[in-house]
């Protein structure tokens, strides 16, 4: 039987998550359908169609999933299931949100963020902030996964797809979709950035920021933060980087007044080339940095953006 | 209003664990164990709710071994009324753990639910969403606002992009994100009350539940090493080293 992926979009582009996703899906042996529940989003459906190792895209084109919510997805996804035996979303915060909801319905355990496909029933996942992987086998029946993105490279967009329009699944009424505060960027995202410039407490404010934006600019860097900085109020949660926020595994990674606790590491560690800035030389972060500079960040930081533009940034 | 707050005993947050040299699991022999920080900020919000007049009763359940019972003391202490231990012996799955959560609404009838987003130890992010699709009832995921209103709630939400709006019709199933309060510290009174508080034990079978894992961990392994590069006097010397190593 087939594999489902949930396609993650916005009714306009479809986000990098889906096409990882989907070469996870391709590692299973089995074909590959994907759903792109949405409004208005043909663009999204087209670009599906296009990923290798895609057989079809079930599209289900309702006012229903303008903005899904979990109890919305759910009951589509509930709809199609017969239909596979492995059903696997991103693990996004939307993808989090609705596929327990479906494992629960089917009877059957999630296994979240998988890192790698062993075999067509075995997979790697992190617990313990990715101290510790565990290898785990499915039993028989159907599998319900998340996939952590991060570890998986995107399919590419050679290939093209049958699609076949799904009818929408009923609406169990309990829950609605009110309204949404996105953080607004020209940066790209931070989990798909070749460059992640984060900020930690070190950085004191908000205000202080902007140095690091001034840099990311330079380098066409996305900025994170640690959780410390997202409390403090200096940038809104969804800069965060860790255990429970974002999981980044860029080219470069360059931590600035950032300790390096376990949950921050837990999110970056994966990166290519890890760079850090502290003034601090115990700080824990040094003991996974490629390059460390042992400064005040507040000289550091211009120095550094000084320094970019000479070099032709 | 009945809420239930489901409280997890896991490794400290500040504990390097260890994995076993055999493979079998992580270490667990002495090391500190505490409340998952994410239930911990669950059992301040239904605390915060009764204190407002919102919430009638908190009930602390605690799904593990005899020591989880300090756990839910850690909830009473923090002005929980009382709790359930249900008994359990080795791991128990997210879905297991969902499923006792439902006998427990089915015989208590509470309003809300409110558990961590996930537990810090096997990051499965599943049991609140499993415990809502169980009964059937709306959720309210990685909450970073709640605003409990009459028969409903709004909750605001941490999602990747910002935050999200939603409206649930109660009763729901909230889970916690980091920025939804700022735990308490249990004052020595009422740690000292909280040993009064009853809790109730129970087993799985009570529920009906078989904890029987369907998953098989084949081995628990230690993840790939970095080790410590260069540390450097200078930008220009920092710089260097990034474009020696391509990335610049
Ligand atoms: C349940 C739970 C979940 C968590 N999840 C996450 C998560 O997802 N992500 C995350 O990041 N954290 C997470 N944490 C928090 C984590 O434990 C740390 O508290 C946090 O990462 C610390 O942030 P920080 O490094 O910015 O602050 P600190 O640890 O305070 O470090 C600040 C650093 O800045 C340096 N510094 C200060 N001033 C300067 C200066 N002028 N120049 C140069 N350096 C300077 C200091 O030397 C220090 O090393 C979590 C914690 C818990 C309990």
């Amino acid at each position: 039987m087939a594999a489902l992926v949930i396609a993650e979009h916005d009714n306009k582009t479809l986000k990098d998550a889906t096409a990882k996703t989907v070469a996870a899906a391709v590692q299973l042996g089995a074909p590959v359908h994907i759903l792109v529940a949405g409004q208005g989003c043909g663009a999204v459906v087209d670009a599906a169609a296009k990923l290798a190792g895609v057989e079809k895209v079930l599209v289900a084109d309702d006012a229903l999933y303008a903005r899904p919510i979990a109890e919305t997805m759910a009951a589509l996804i509930l709809s199609l299931a017969d239909r596979y035996d492995t059903i696997l979303a991103p693990a996004t915060t939307s993808g989090k949100n609705y596929l327990p909801r479906v494992a629960a319905k089917l009877d059957v355990p999630q296994i979240s963020e998988i890192l790698k496909v062993v075999s067509a029933d075995t997979f790697e996942r992190p617990i313990y902030a990715g101290n510790a992987i565990q290898t785990v086998q499915a039993a028989a029946g159907k599998k319900v996964i998340t996939v952590r993105t991060t570890a998986f490279k995107a399919a590419a967009s050679t290939g093209s797809a049958a699609i076949e329009n799904v009818a929408a699944a009923s609406d169990p009424g309990t829950a609605k979709f009110v309204g949404e505060t996105l953080s607004k960027s020209e940066r790209p995202e931070l989990t798909s950035a070749k460059i992640v410039i984060s900020g930690g407490r070190g950085l004191q404010s908000g205000e202080n920021f902007k140095m690091l934006e001034k840099v990311a600019d330079k380098l066409h860097a996305a900025v994170g933060a640690s959780r410390a900085a997202v409390d403090a109020g200096f940038v809104p949660n969804d800069y965060q980087v860790g255990q429970t926020g974002k999981v980044v595994a860029p080219d470069l990674y360059i931590a600035v007044g950032i300790s390096g606790a376990i949950q921050h590491l837990a999110g970056m560690k994966d990166s290519k080339v890890i760079a850090a800035i502290n003034k601090d030389e115990e700080a824990p972060i040094f003991q996974i940095a490629d390059v460390g500079l042992v400064a005040d960040l507040f000289k550091a930081v211009p120095e550094m953006e000084e320094e970019l533009s000479k070099l032709g940034y | 209003m009945k809420v239930l707050v489901p409280v997890k005993r896991v490794i400290d947050y500040n504990v390097k664990v260890r994995v076993k040299a055999d493979q079998s699991g992580v270490d667990l022999a002495n090391v500190k164990m505490s409340m998952n920080p994410f239930d911990e900020i669950g059992v301040e919000e239904a605390v915060r709710l009764k204190e407002k007049g919102k919430a009638s009763e908190v009930i602390a359940v605690s799904i593990g071994p005899a020591q989880a019972s300090e756990t839910i003391r850690t909830a009473l202490a923090m002005g929980a009324d009382r709790g359930i231990l249900v008994k359990t012996e080795g791991d128990v799955e997210p879905l297991a753990v969902a499923k006792i959560l439902k006998a427990i609404c089915d015989a208590e009838n509470p309003g809300l639910v409110i558990t961590g987003k996930q537990a810090i130890d096997d990051d499965s992010n599943q049991t609140g969403q499993m415990l809502a699709a169980l009964l059937d009832w709306p959720q309210a995921t990685f909450a970073h606002k709640l605003e409990l209103g009459d028969g409903k709630a709004g909750v605001e939400r941490e999602i990747d992009g910002g935050l999200q709006t939603i409206e649930v019709k109660l009763p729901a199933v909230l889970t916690t994100d980091l920025r939804l309060n700022e735990p308490r510290y249990a004052s020595l009174p009422n740690i000292m009350k909280a040993k009064k508080k009853p809790i109730d034990e129970k087993s799985p079978a009570d529920y009906g539940v078989d904890t029987t894992p369907r998953l098989k961990v084949l081995k628990v392994s230690e993840p790939p090493k970095r080790q410590a590069g260069t540390k450097v006097k200078t930008m220009s010397e920092f710089l260097g080293k990034l474009k020696e190593a391509g990335v610049l």
